[in-house]
Order: C-alpha cells, then structure tokens, then sequence
C-alpha cells in the first residue's frame, strides 16, 4: 500500500475528529497507515460508524481494533455533476462502498483511484490506499482505494 | 390515533381533506411573493376550496422535507377540529438543496464521507440505487419509464411547471448524467411556490362542498437500524419500506391491488422504483416487465403513477402536491383522471428514515 498523490482537489472539507473524542482512535490510526475500526470488548461484534454503544449487545464496553485496510466493492457511483465548487473543473470521479468481511462487513466510503471512466465490478477486490494530507490544518490522511489483481 | 372497537390502533376513516389548493408554481428563484406570502395565499386558496373561513382553522402541520406526516395530522385532528398542512418555499430567498458545504472542516458522520466528494443527496440516494440495480437485476429502463410518465402527465396539467415541455425518450436518454444511475431526468426539480390541504374530522368533512376524501391508513417509520451511519443500514438497497408497507395495507385494510393509483415522492427516480416494489405492486423479478411507461400513465396504464407531474415536472413542493394529486384522484378532479378512483396511495421520500406513506379513500371504500 503506497502513500496516494492527492486523488480529488485541494478545497473539499476536511475531515476533523468529533469534539466529543469519539473518532479520535480513527482519526489517529489512518495518520500513522492504519486502519482501526470500532470493536465491542464484550461480544467482539465490529462497527461502523462509531457508536457510544454496541447496537448488539448493548455493551458500552467498546474499543478500536485494527484491520487490514482490504475489502469488496459494495456499491459504487461515477459523480459527473460537481455540487462543491472545489470539483468544478475536475470531471468525472468515483466514489466507493467498501465492505470489510473481515471486520463483520463493515462499510467504508471512499474514493476508487484510477481511470474514473473505469467500469466498477460490484464484488471487486479492493486494497486501501492512505492518501496523506500534510498541510490540513491539522493534518489528516484519506483512506481511498484501488482494485487488486 | 384512535382505538377501534376491536382494539387495534387505526386511523381509518377518522379524518378527511376536505380542501387543497396551492399558488403558481415556479421555476427555482421566479416567485414573485416572499415565501410566508405564498404559505398563506396556498392556505387561503385551500381554505376556500374546502368551503370553510379560513378563521376557522385550529392546527397548523408544516409539512417537512421529504416526509409527508399524514399521522401526526390525524392525531392533530383528535384534538383541533380543522388543520391545515402547508408548504412553502422560494429557494431564490432562502437556502437550496442539492449543494454541498462551503466549510474547511466537517467532523461526525459527514467527515465520514464529504471528503471524498460524497455530499449531496443525489450522491448519498444513488449508492443505494446502485446496490439495488446489482441485487435484483431491475433495469434503469424502469427509471426511464418513471420519470418519462411523470413528464407525460404534466402535459395535461396547466399547473406544472414542465407543462408544454414534452420529454422525448431520445432527450431523456441523451441528457446527462448527474450521478450514476441517474441523469438528469431521474432527479427532482428545483421549484418556489406554496401548498395547503384541510384536514377536518370526517363527520364535518360531510357537511362541506367537496367529496369528502378519507385517510384510510399513514405510517411512518424505518427498518431496523436504517438510520445506521456512514451506509452501513442492514438492508441497503431499500426505500426504508419494507416494514411500514405491510402495516399501511393493514390499516387501510386494502390491498396493492386494490390501490388504483399511485403518487410516489420522486427524490430520485431509482428511490421510486424500490417504493413500489416495497409496497407490493410487482416483485423485483417483475419489475421489467410491469414498470413501463406504458403500465404507468393515466387512465388505462395497470398502476397510474404521479399523474400530475410530481416532483419531477409538476413541482417539487417537498411531495405535498404529490398528497394533493392522491386527494384529487379520488375527488375527480386530478388534471389525469382515473375513471372510479377509489383508492389513493402516497409514499414519501424513499431512501430517508423515518420514511412514511398514506392511503386515502372515498366514501364507499370505508
Ligand atoms: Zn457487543
């Protein structure tokens, strides 16, 4: 997993860590390469988005836990009409539902690096790739992906 | 909601729209009025309708985005003798939809996917959609049929906005796309204007002008955890109707076949296709087949659809015209009759959660 150029232009938001410190273990994780998703210490059940509870068990007994930044395609989309005037001149890209079956199928948006004209295999085997962001203010690292094999 | 002698929880039958009425309808940003002028002009236009002084009216339901709230009306109608349920807007003075932020940062749930360019609702909606076409096998055909029978019907409708602007399947496919699946023509409009109905307890609702027009049945609700973060619900490919759908039926006490038209909230086309399949008007192995255009216009189409233009080419006035056209149908008066109407459903923006739906009847259905 190499280190991505810039996928889609300076300007859009940044993602900054919830006040309440919720995501912050994330947040962290994809600075230093790594993938940490929520995972319940009572019934080992993962999640995603992070919640204060584990919508199985209930338990508030919950913690982060890393897992290879790999999954499948579940659903995908080629943006062509740009709502954010950063995406004004950018054409075409495309965004990424991707499942962790690793990780209780947990779901991950991002983008799929390459020819944004590319057709997307529904099930397709994708390979996370940390896009770091130096000059965030602060800091802060995307996590995109691209197809294997 | 009241109890009936059986015990169960229902709203049939207990409550009626006894008027509708709205102002011009207009291109985003061409309404003359300021936006609380056109509120009460759609009221007062409804009040006269139902034939009742608009002094008379005791409860006000503002009608939010992408929901329509026929419940929580009726259990207004326990306690006011006669709401009004209003819309408004003029996106020229206000705020639009459809745009993302202008914000250096975001945090919570929409850090989650805005820096990735995910960020208007055709964006969130069409991920879905996407699933749902690879799951079933529907075709985008049945999106170009929703969306062509939508502009058809307004045709016949001075109303709407797209009236006089005929959608040709040629310009509907060479249109561009905003979001794979969906091009131009899948996505709703941008509209200023107003809306207003009279919802009055049934008993006075016989006493005024108008045929009276029942609520037989509205939920509102979602699938277990369809609210998940981040497109992480359970069920994704769905309209979050899978669990309202069978309930609505139940209250109405009506089947899909007995519904003998349909105005489903187009946010996007694909979001409709999933609606009615969810409410049981073909499984999605049918689809193909049963979601033509042909199968969708008024009058003689097997499951007329958003006979007035809708959100697509009517206006998009958040689907309040849509319950206004499903009152008309019943009443006679919609711009695309269909003969004996006699049983009139709504369901609301899909894809949302809490998502809801209605059904509406005439007297001889109760
Ligand atoms: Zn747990």
């Amino acid at each position: 997993m190499n280190a991505a150029a810039n996928h889609l232009p300076a300007g859009l938001p940044a993602p900054r860590p919830a006040r309440d410190g919720l995501d912050t273990p994330y947040y962290e994780g994809l600075l230093s390469g790594k993938l940490l998703i929520q995972r319940c210490t009572a019934c080992r059940g993962w999640q995603w988005g992070p919640e204060w509870i584990c919508h199985r068990c209930l338990s508030f007994d919950l913690d982060w836990a890393e897992t290879e930044a790999a999954g499948r395609i579940f659903s995908w989309e080629r943006v062509w009409h740009p709502v954010h005037p950063a995406l004004a001149q950018h054409g075409p890209y495309l965004v990424v539902l991707v499942e962790l079956p690793q990780a209780d199928h947990v779901r991950l948006v991002g983008n799929l690096l390459g020819d944004p004209h590319q057709p997307v295999p529904i099930g397709g085997a994708v390979e996370g790739v940390f896009e770091h962001r130096p000059d965030g203010e602060p800091p802060y690292t995307l996590l995109q992906w691209q197809l294997t094999g | 909601m009241t109890t009936s002698a059986a015990g169960e929880r229902t709203l049939r039958g207990r409550a009626a729209i006894a008027g509708v009425g709205e102002t011009n309808y207009y291109k985003r940003g061409a309404a003359e009025d300021p936006e609380f002028v056109l509120a009460l002009k759609a009221i007062l236009t409804a009040a006269q309708d139902a034939g009742i002084d608009p002094r008379e009216i005791d409860g006000f339901a503002s009608y939010s985005n992408d929901r329509n709230d026929p419940s929580r009306l009726a259990v207004a109608t326990g306690m006011a003798r006669c709401v009004v349920v209003f819309r408004a807007l003029a996106q020229g003075q206000f705020a639009r939809f459809g745009q993302g932020p202008r914000l250096p940062g975001v945090s919570g749930e929409p850090a989650y996917t805005m820096p990735y360019g995910l960020m208007s609702p055709a964006q969130m909606f069409s991920m879905r959609c996407m699933r749902h076409l690879h799951e079933t096998g529907v075709s985008r055909d049945t999106y170009k049929a929703v969306s062509l029978a939508a502009y058809h019907h307004a045709q016949n409708n001075p109303r709407a906005v797209m009236h006089g602007q005929l959608l040709s399947p040629e310009a509907y496919d060479e249109a561009r796309w905003i979001v794979e699946p969906h091009r131009l023509y899948d996505c709703c409009m941008e509209n200023d204007g107003a809306a207003a109905l009279i919802v009055v307890p049934a008993e006075r609702a016989r006493d005024l002008p108008n045929t009276p027009v029942y609520l037989l049945g509205a939920t509102t609700g979602s699938e277990h955890r369809a609210g998940a973060p981040c497109h992480n619900a359970p069920l994704y490919a769905t309209a979050c109707f899978t669990t309202l759908a069978p309930r609505l039926y139940e209250m109405a006490e009506v089947t899909p076949g007995d519904v003998d038209v349909l105005q489903s909230y187009e946010n996007f086309t694909g979001g409709v296709v999933m609606s009615i399949i969810e409410h049981g008007f073909c499984t999605p192995e049918q689809a193909n087949e049963v979601l033509t255009f042909e199968n969708l216009i008024a009058p003689a189409g097997r499951l007329p659809l958003n006979t007035s233009g809708g959100n697509l080419a009517e206006c998009y006035m958040h689907g309040l015209e849509l319950v206004i056209e499903a009152v008309r149908q019943i009443r006679g008066d919609s711009p695309n009759p269909v003969s004996g109407a006699r049983v009139s459903m709504v369901t609301s923006g899909p894809m949302v959660t809490p998502a809801s739906n209605a059904i509406f009847g005439s007297e001889e259905v109760l």
